[in-house]
């Protein structure tokens, strides 16, 4: 079959590797060069600077801050969600309780409510909070009104004290039904037989949890803590549809920032410098997560 | 009734699925308001059914013409990825020729970097050849990006495939192109299934390209970029309710999507998120 091995592999091979060289490795190359240089976008010319923008950026106080708002959601966001998630998804599997250890009633349709926010798009979530955010029109400030607790309005996305644990209420709120659905199936692959036993030795439903549940999920939630921290790293559809970074750059995060270098001042070196800093946070985090994987895994038999 | 002695997890399923629902039912619901019953009573009712404002956001707020674009590039993008990322993906799953990891890795490499990385040098290729604030050139960016995890997935699956219905076709003079089409492809049609509605709701999706790569021509927006757009803008004017019609013909298509298939988007979505 020699013969017709190499027009396929050209066939096949070829178109994808030329439009994925130009618009993917390309780029990507570049970037490390482009950091380089004092490139302002919009000329044609611009010089070799050598590490010019890095050493400008380990003084830059916006980038700091910027920084500081990721390595707080890194923390957060991870810590929140998953808690929330692993709690909602017992309760959905095994957290019918002693003996019974099917989930709970109508756990079909929880799973696709919680599930929901996951497949809107990032800015239609953000536009979304916006609004219900808003301190005049919004849900959240009309229903405290209603409630009589007018002293808890706030203008939640204006207040530079309140709008980035706004936002992060917003990220945990769209991500939380994903990793319900995630530990769920995980929880679903646990015998149901071991919970009957210890049913049968009198523990309680948070006993099981802790100690049967959790044990036996915790690679699905290493994998979620990883896929969470690189989201932390991210945050930028959110944080642009919803505040643009502001008030004071009390919500700005280092997508924010590199778009503003590159788009707004046109300092095409100096935001590709950025770039090349998100890339070694996300390479690090990534390289630690493959690191803690190598873990040896509970077998079930 | 063991349920009535606890109804404590029974009640936080309840709250969480009230904090989930409820801000879209309320956006559905302000749809149908007026401007001054959405400043003035956000937990009130519409005082009429005023159809209307889907009229204003589809025309008016250019949301029709969003809706449009979005379908336009995802259609083209969407085949884009599905044809090259399977053909690549077979070519290296099923074939050993020199260089074939060297390719293999560099296109599953990419997974590891973040677009931000490579937006300024993509934004001048893009400019270079002459695509930017163009649809094609979004469609061209998507399909690019899409194919590491494409690549990834399907040549897995690929690998999986058993080689003894291949040699059959072979046999029966099946030649390599249309043992890969009519045979090879049939039968990966879960996998292409999973990948495919993946990378769907993930290019529908997507902010951050068309915000940098169409920044400029305000008729080439997709919906999730012009309707942050208009977001911002009837923050200016003060036309809320064309806004919250705006959102709910952007939020409920995706829904209806989701409902139908529940099923394989949940198994699309947490396959695609476990690389």
């Amino acid at each position: 079959m020699k013969h017709g091995k190499y027009p396929l592999l050209a066939a096949f091979l070829l178109p994808a590797l030329g439009l994925y060289i130009y618009f993917v490795i390309s780029p990507y190359a570049q970037a490390f060069y482009i950091s380089g240089t004092d490139w302002l976008g919009l000329s044609d010319t611009y010089n070799w600077v050598g590490f010019d923008n890095f050493v400008r950026l380990a003084k830059d106080e916006y980038l700091r801050n910027a920084l500081w708002h990721n390595a707080v959601l890194m923390v957060l966001l991870p810590v929140i969600t998953i808690v929330l998630g692993l709690f909602l998804a017992s309760m959905l599997n095994v957290g019918g309780g002693q003996g019974r250890v099917r989930g709970l009633p109508g756990s079909g349709l929880y799973k696709v409510i919680f599930f929901a926010p996951q497949v809107l798009s990032v800015a239609v979530i953000g536009v979304l909070w916006k609004e219900l955010y808003n301190p005049r029109s919004g849900l959240i400030n009309g229903g405290l009104r209603a409630l009589g607790l007018d002293s808890l309005t706030k203008t939640w996305l204006g207040d530079p004290d309140v709008a980035f644990w706004a936002v992060l209420a917003v990220m945990v709120w769209a991500n939380v039904g994903f990793y319900v659905v995630l530990f769920g199936a995980a929880m679903q692959s646990i015998p149901r037989d071991i919970y009957e036993a210890v049913a049968l030795d009198g523990a309680n439903r948070w006993t099981a949890l802790w100690r049967i549940t959790l044990p036996l999920v915790w690679d699905t939630v290493q994998v979620a803590w990883v896929y969470l921290a690189i989201l932390a790293l991210d945050g930028f559809a959110l944080v642009q549809v919803m505040t643009r970074g502001g008030p004071n750059f009390s919500t700005d995060v280092v997508g924010q920032r590199m778009y503003d270098v590159a788009f707004g001042e046109f300092k095409f070196g100096e935001a590709s410098a950025i770039g090349v800093i998100m890339f070694f946070l996300t390479l690090s985090v990534t390289v630690i997560a493959l690191r803690l994987s190598r873990r040896e895994k509970v077998e079930f038999s | 009734m063991r349920l009535l002695k606890n109804p404590f997890p029974q009640a936080f399923l309840v709250v969480w699925g009230l904090m989930t629902a409820l801000p879209l039912l309320w956006v559905f619901i302000s749809s149908f308001k007026d401007d001054n019953e959405i400043l003035s009573d956000p937990w009130g009712l519409p005082g009429a059914l005023r159809w209307e404002n889907f009229g204003r956001a589809w025309t008016h707020g250019h949301i029709g013409q969003y809706f449009l674009n979005s379908l336009i590039v995802l259609s083209v993008s969407l085949t884009l990825t599905m044809l090259l990322g399977s053909t690549t993906a077979y070519a290296l799953a099923r074939y050993k020729f020199p260089g074939n990891r060297l390719i293999y890795f560099m296109f599953v490499g990419g997974m590891m970097f973040p677009v931000f990385l490579a937006l300024v040098p993509l934004f001048a290729v893009v400019r270079n050849v002459g695509l930017l604030n163009t649809l094609p050139g979004l469609m061209m960016v998507y399909t690019a990006y899409s194919l590491p995890f494409t690549v990834f997935f399907l040549s897995a699956f690929f690998r999986t495939l058993p080689t003894a219905v291949a040699e059959a076709a072979m046999i029966d003079g099946c030649g390599p192109f249309s043992l890969f089409f009519r045979v090879m492809l049939p039968m990966a049609k879960p996998g292409l299934i999973s990948v495919g509605i993946f990378n769907l709701l993930g290019q529908w999706n997507q902010y951050l390209l068309p915000v940098v790569l169409v920044s400029d021509k305000e008729e080439n927006y997709v919906l999730a970029q012009g309707l942050a757009a208009l977001a911002v803008n009837e923050g200016y004017r003060g036309d809320y309710s064309r806004l919250f019609a705006g959102l709910t013909l952007a939020i409920i298509p995706v829904l209806i999507v989701y409902a139908v298939f529940q099923r394989q988007v949940q198994s699309g979505l947490t396959a695609g998120q476990l690389k």
